[in-house]
């Protein structure tokens, strides 16, 4: 990488900040400081905007380098990756936008909470929704550190200590001065640079190509080594069967994953209606569906144009896929090439701290209104919630800067599998049993939470992830127990148990009055605030 | 007084629902016109809200698009997922060229996936809001009623 691309794309990100900053300062210009400001915005969001916002919420560093650096070195296999991301939507689509709208305020556990004996649900669901946010920011931070050093050339472990502080320190910035209004702004900005970035790369490819798919998909096969079975499924997942395992565990996380994530879920309280949560959902399967068909393009052009050889070479886990393809579609050596790969780069960057804000945000909100209110002792003073939640994002962001530079050896895509994994079995199964489910009891609210994360994270710290492996974060020591590196499907099914196991068990009474509330005003929207 | 509420503006238009084909579903009787006369307290509004015809009807709309649906797509996804990781043989069968039965798999997720949003925005316009609304301008009119205050 040459000392051009450098300048350029940290010119670009110099831009993309001023005008985030800019953002954050004109829209806490003239705040009012209330709950209702800082968690949702105001509410007054339009269902396009909002849409825009959940999409460039979802489309992390992750999706853009991490997945179309798959399918350039495994070819079909890092498609797999791409569906369950999407068909995710349909759950969220179908089972939770509309009724998280119309039952909860803020947070996962205003939805719970509602037909429960309130402390001990906020104090469950609160914590893993932390947990869940924490995952999901160490990987945004460690893609972060990746991104510079790969593209400054440099892999000094300073410049990396630097660039996760300061992605961490600007986060901060961000959500303590501009709250849920400023974020979402900054996730539009972000959506449309990301977009039309791809759609940009997407039709460069298929001129290179003359508009023949037949002809991508060959020479990505031919170039790739493996020939046709490039195309076909089992380069990376075909092996034994735990890696085959491995896979259909993933595959679940992800797919009933989304509907769990605290930063998702809290971007429906920012429109007006449950209607208008529905639209936004409409909006963002559009952008997310057409931005994810975009990926398998550029990262079957990453094979056919850059091969995967030099993918590899570049970055052992292929996260450099696209900006290679850039600088290749550009024209190597050439102007075009260096402004292009700086532009990718920029973006890339954009997208990381975009995500970051985000879940600050989200998980925040779940230390203020849901830790904080649940477990403050009666008598001591009351802090304003939002200024908890302010200093919240400070202490989230330190936190995350900590892990983030601990585990910056990880792969990006493994912790974000995780994050999802964890969402699924520890926020879906609650969720869905009190939205749906009659008979669901505070303690089976409270076990389902606590089955489901309790035995994920255990999971994780005996698979071999852990230890046991070469390329394990321990890699010295052994205690590894567990063969899947994701525990979603052993933890999803134990979520959903221990929540109905909390339930029939339990001798409370389910409280008619209160479930017929929670149905009601799911379905119709009464008394929505 | 008038209220105003967005849903009324929303009602016209919207993405993926362009269709002009549809016919509003017919009207469900209003759950107000039920209690009329009766003295309820607060708690008990949303019990005989719910135990009404008008919000059964609702309920059951969206139950029967919802819990198909969901089983359909659910089962397609996990056939999708396990056949890739079992029987990669039959997923490098190909179909066209350099398309394989794979490729239409992954793709077929994508086009079920854009289908069934369009599907279940279409439903919920059609069959579920305009019912949805009068209910919850029903119930809010009654727990008002039940406060004994105007607002």
């Amino acid at each position: 990488m040459t000392g051009n691309h450098q300048t350029l794309a940290l010119l670009l990100f110099s831009g993309f900040v001023a005008v985030t900053l800019g953002i954050t300062t004109w829209v806490s210009r003239n705040r009012h400081g209330s709950a209702e400001e800082f968690y949702a915005g105001g509410r007054l969001f339009s269902p396009m905007e909002n849409g825009f916002a959940i999409a460039g919420d979802y489309m992390s560093a992750a999706s853009f380098l991490g997945v179309t650096g798959l399918i350039a070195l495994y070819g079909y296999d890092g498609m797999l990756y791409v569906v369950g991301f999407f068909v995710a939507w349909l759950v969220v689509l179908l089972l939770v936008a509309e009724l998280v709208r119309n039952c909860g305020r803020f947070t996962l556990a205003d939805v719970v909470a509602a037909r429960m004996s309130e402390r001990p649900v906020r104090i469950a669901a609160g914590t893993s929704s932390v947990t869940v946010s924490v995952l999901y920011l160490v990987a945004q931070m460690v893609g972060a550190g990746s991104l510079v050093s790969l593209l400054l050339g440099g892999t000094s472990p300073a410049a990396r200590a630097w660039t996760v502080i300061g992605v961490g320190a600007l986060m901060v910035i961000y959500v303590s001065l501009g709250g849920m209004r400023a974020t979402t702004w900054i996730q539009i900005v972000k959506a449309v640079l990301l977009l039309s970035t791809t759609v940009a790369l997407t039709v460069l490819v298929l001129l290179r190509f003359h508009g023949n798919i037949d002809q991508l998909l060959l020479s990505a096969a031919d170039r790739s080594g493996h020939g046709l079975a490039f195309l076909a499924p089992g380069l990376k997942y075909g092996g034994d069967w735990t890696a085959r395992f491995d896979f259909i565990s993933l595959g679940l996380a992800l797919v009933l994953g989304t509907a769990g994530l605290p930063h998702i879920l809290s971007r429906f309280y920012t429109v007006p209606t449950a209607r208008a949560a529905r639209r936004s959902v409409i909006w963002s399967i559009g952008l997310v569906g057409g931005f994810y068909l975009m990926t398998i393009v550029l990262g079957f052009a990453a094979a056919a144009i850059v091969g995967p050889d030099a993918v590899r070479k570049s970055n052992a886990a292929g996260n450099t896929a696209v900006p290679l393809l850039a600088l290749d579609l550009g024209g190597a050596n050439s102007t075009g090439g260096t402004v292009l790969f700086a532009i990718v780069a920029a973006v890339a960057f954009a997208t990381i701290l975009a995500v970051v804000a985000g879940i600050t945000l989200a998980s925040s909100a779940s230390v203020a209104h849901d830790l904080y209110a649940s477990l403050r002792r009666p008598r001591a003073k009351p802090y304003s919630e939002v200024a908890v939640a302010r200093t919240a994002a400070v202490g989230i962001g330190v936190v995350a800067i900590a892990l983030g530079l601990l585990a910056r050896d990880l792969n990006v895509a493994f912790l974000v599998g995780l994050a999802f994994a964890v969402a699924a079995s520890a926020n879906l199964p609650v969720l869905l049993y009190s939205l749906f489910w009659r008979g669901f009891t505070t303690r089976g609210a409270v076990w389902a939470v606590y089955g489901g994360l309790i035995p994920a994270l255990a999971l994780v710290l005996l698979s071999p992830v852990v230890s046991g492996s070469p390329d394990s974060l321990f890699p010295g020591v052994d205690f590894q127990f567990f063969p899947l590196q994701n525990p979603g499907l052993v933890s999803i099914p134990l979520g959903f148990l221990a929540g109905w196991l909390g339930t029939v068990t339990s001798p409370e009474v389910p409280d008619e009055a209160k479930h017929a509330e929670t149905e009601v005003r799911a379905l119709t929207g009464a008394g929505a605030v | 007084m008038r209220y105003h509420d967005p849903w009324y503006d929303a009602l016209a238009s919207g993405w993926g629902e362009l269709d002009g084909a549809g016919v509003p579903a017919p009207e469900v009787p209003a759950a107000r016109r039920e209690h009329e006369g009766r003295a309820l307290r607060a708690a008990d509004v949303y019990l005989e809200v719910q135990r009404s015809a008008a919000f059964q009807e609702v309920r059951s709309r969206y139950l029967r698009f919802v819990v198909p649906a969901v089983a359909v797509f659910f089962a397609w996804y996990v056939a999708y997922v396990v056949a890739a990781t079992t029987a990669p043989g039959l997923m490098a069968r190909p179909v066209a060229g350099a398309v394989n039965v794979g490729m239409v798999a992954g793709l077929g997720q994508f086009v079920t996936t854009f289908l069934l949003t369009w599907a279940y925005a279409r439903h919920a316009r059609l069959r579920r809001d305009r019912a949805a609304l009068e209910l919850r301008w029903d119930t809010q009119e009654l727990t008002r009623g039940v406060r004994g205050g105007v607002s």
